[in-house]
């Protein structure tokens, strides 16, 4: 079985009067049948995508409709980068981003090297691990609300497993964290920021790693590593036994194989991961929503959060625009490259 | 010495088996925990469900545990969800078939830049187009519906369900299709003599992938469906995680039956869900 898409040609080549019309016809047919969902996509992606950024351009942010253009004209984007808020968004999705895709990569990564050596059971633990992939983000965010409730859950484990006590031995505080509550922002980069970009003292928000964002990229990791394991297995199960032989026979441990051998074949199914991820993390709502709103002083608040409150809730309807359009350019600068490589690999 | 190399290499993998297993049952023991908690939590009853008591198993089960709270409570929204779903699911993988098979057998000029700028549309953050959907859709009068939702699913679940049966359909040889056209079918004739039967497991795939997909769906419809009556489970699942008068024995129980059906796809056929997954991931 072979790729067949570019193959029909010469087939057609035979007989080249009479399959001029009928290829001409046929195409006809093609579009007409495509012609419903061409349309469909144009008006619902790009038609409504253009009205959306009509509408961060213009004066509408009350119940009444004003489709007029607001002086200046970009004077909602440049409102929305000088709130507290936003710049505060901006740095939840960029830590939340870097912890979350480095957690799954390499928890999904690990799990899938350790199946890939086919041990007894290893259907079950994959099923296990894909499992949180089926539930739904809302589902995540409920459950995982209550273990990091700094109450309970977690903290209560390390009082159950005897982690306190062992810590007041050795003359340490106890472990409680305030996890999804705690508003603490650590590493602040502003002074060394400041110095790099002009304009930087001005921004209200301090830039650093807000603690209670590492919860929420945890719980996003449990839901989704197994399915980054899932697309590694599928890579591993391309690369045939001779690779590894070979490999083996030169001499190199089983660890030097995956290191040297495997992981650097699995670069496309890498780079795949790394993009789906990436547009997951820069999108992410639902899991935020429901597990910790938007946080102490925002610590978890998120784009996707800020554009859903503005515009349903507060009814600025422009603030609301151009922020789901800032968050459509974050995405598109991952995504369009990586949709271009594809189609330029294909033809 | 090569021998007795090679020998030791073959012994060493043994015992890292049994470290390797050990780490992968732990792992399995963290990945279950959330599920245990849910479903623990669940089957306590209001009395005995405390923060202090989250890890123990229930003392006894009594006919007033948090499901029979839940079930009151979402088996409305579990109908709507239904009601959502199913059609959209039908729908959105049947146009994604006819889709899929045009862009795979029947390219013409510019249908792969078509095609990418269709499947640009599965990527976008949905924010960036909720405003005029609902004003779309109060137009056309099918806000608060679950019609409406269905429409949106099935508009929004094209570019992936046309993806993935495209990717199937171009596997299948083009000879069995000339086969067709020397017996004068058309396009959609061989469709539905050629196509069709051969894509049984490609409808397996995709149903789950978009049943999947749309039952977990909240952003759609907390933003389309504003009566809680009307919602989806995924919604009402919030909104009683939200409500403080509200048990959290009845909250776990609740989040257990809101995943149940995808839950039960996955266990009973987990196989094409991996393969979902890895036909969805646009490469592969």
């Amino acid at each position: 079985m072979t790729t067949a898409s570019t193959d029909s040609t010469p087939a057609v080549r035979t007989t080249p009067v009479e399959t001029r019309r009928w290829r001409l016809s046929e195409t006809m047919q093609t579009v007409l049948l495509l012609l419903p969902s061409i349309v469909a996509l144009a008006v619902f992606v790009y038609v409504f995508i253009s009205f959306t950024f009509w509408v961060s351009l213009s004066n509408w942010r009350t119940l009444k409709v004003d489709l007029s253009l607001r002086e200046p004209l970009f004077a909602t984007y440049g409102e929305l980068f000088a709130m507290a808020r936003w710049q505060a968004d901006l740095r939840n999705t960029f830590v939340f981003t870097v912890f979350f895709i480095a957690f799954a990569v390499t928890l999904g990564l690990t799990l899938a090297v350790m199946l890939d050596r086919h041990l007894a059971g290893h259907h079950i633990f994959r099923n296990i691990f894909l499992f949180p992939y089926a539930l739904s983000f809302v589902v995540t965010g409920v459950v995982w609300r209550w273990i990091f409730n700094p109450e309970t859950g977690l903290n209560l484990l390390f009082e159950l497993l005897g982690v306190n006590y062992l810590l007041a031995q050795i003359g340490a505080g106890p472990l409680r964290p305030g996890w999804i509550t705690d508003p603490t922002v650590v590493a602040q980069v502003n002074g060394i920021l400041a110095t790099v970009l002009p304009g930087a003292e001005s921004w209200q928000v301090r830039w650093g790693i807000p603690l209670a964002m590492i919860p929420v990229a945890i719980a996003a990791t449990w839901q989704l590593s197994g399915f980054v394991m899932a697309l590694y297995l599928g890579g591993m199960a391309t690369i045939s036994e001779e690779v590894r032989e070979a490999a083996r026979i030169d001499g190199a441990s089983e660890f030097q194989i995956y290191h040297r051998v495997i992981i650097p074949m699995l670069r496309p199914v890498t780079i795949s991961v790394v993009v789906i991820l990436l547009h997951v993390s820069l999108k992410i709502f639902d899991l935020v929503y429901t597990m910790a709103g938007v946080g102490p002083g925002f610590a978890t608040d998120v784009p996707a959060i800020f554009v859903f409150e503005q515009m349903f809730k507060a009814t600025r309807y422009n603030l609301g625009s151009a922020a789901a359009i800032i968050m459509l350019v974050l995405v598109a600068l991952v995504i369009v490259p990586y949709l271009a490589s594809t189609l330029k690999e294909e033809s | 010495m090569t021998t007795a190399a090679l020998a030791r290499k073959r012994r060493r993998p043994r015992w890292g088996a049994y470290a390797v297993w050990f780490v992968l049952f732990c792992m399995a023991i963290v990945f279950l925990m959330p599920v245990y908690v849910m479903i623990a939590n669940g089957l306590k009853d209001a009395q005995s469900v405390s923060l202090q008591r989250m890890w123990l198993p229930p003392a006894q089960l009594s006919g007033a545990n948090g499901f029979v709270g839940a079930w009151e409570r979402l088996s409305p929204n579990l109908m709507n969800s239904l009601s959502m779903v199913i059609p959209a699911t039908v729908l959105s993988s049947l146009i994604g078939a006819i889709n899929g098979y045009l862009f795979a057998k029947w390219r013409f000029r510019g249908s792969d830049i078509i095609f990418t700028l269709m499947l640009f549309g599965f990527f976008i953050p949905y924010q960036s187009i909720l405003l005029p959907l609902v004003r779309t859709l109060q137009v056309i009068g099918l806000y608060g519906t679950i019609p409406g939702l269905v429409l949106v699913h099935v508009i929004y679940g094209i570019p992936i369900t046309t993806l993935i049966f495209r990717n199937y359909f171009a596997n299948v040889p083009t000879e069995l299709l000339d086969a067709a056209r020397v017996d004068g079918a058309g396009v959609i004739t061989t469709f539905i003599r050629v196509m069709l039967p051969l894509s049984i497991p490609a409808f397996v795939v995709v149903g789950i992938f978009q049943f999947t997909n749309i039952w977990n769906d909240f952003l759609f419809g907390v933003t389309v469906v504003p009566n809680p009556a009307r919602q989806p489970v995924t919604i009402a699942l919030n909104n009683l995680s939200g409500t403080f008068s509200v048990e959290w024995n009845v909250v776990m129980a609740g989040a257990v039956v809101a995943a149940l059906p995808t839950a039960i796809i996955y266990i009973l056929l987990g196989r094409f869900f991996i393969r979902g997954i890895l036909a969805g991931s646009v490469k592969g």
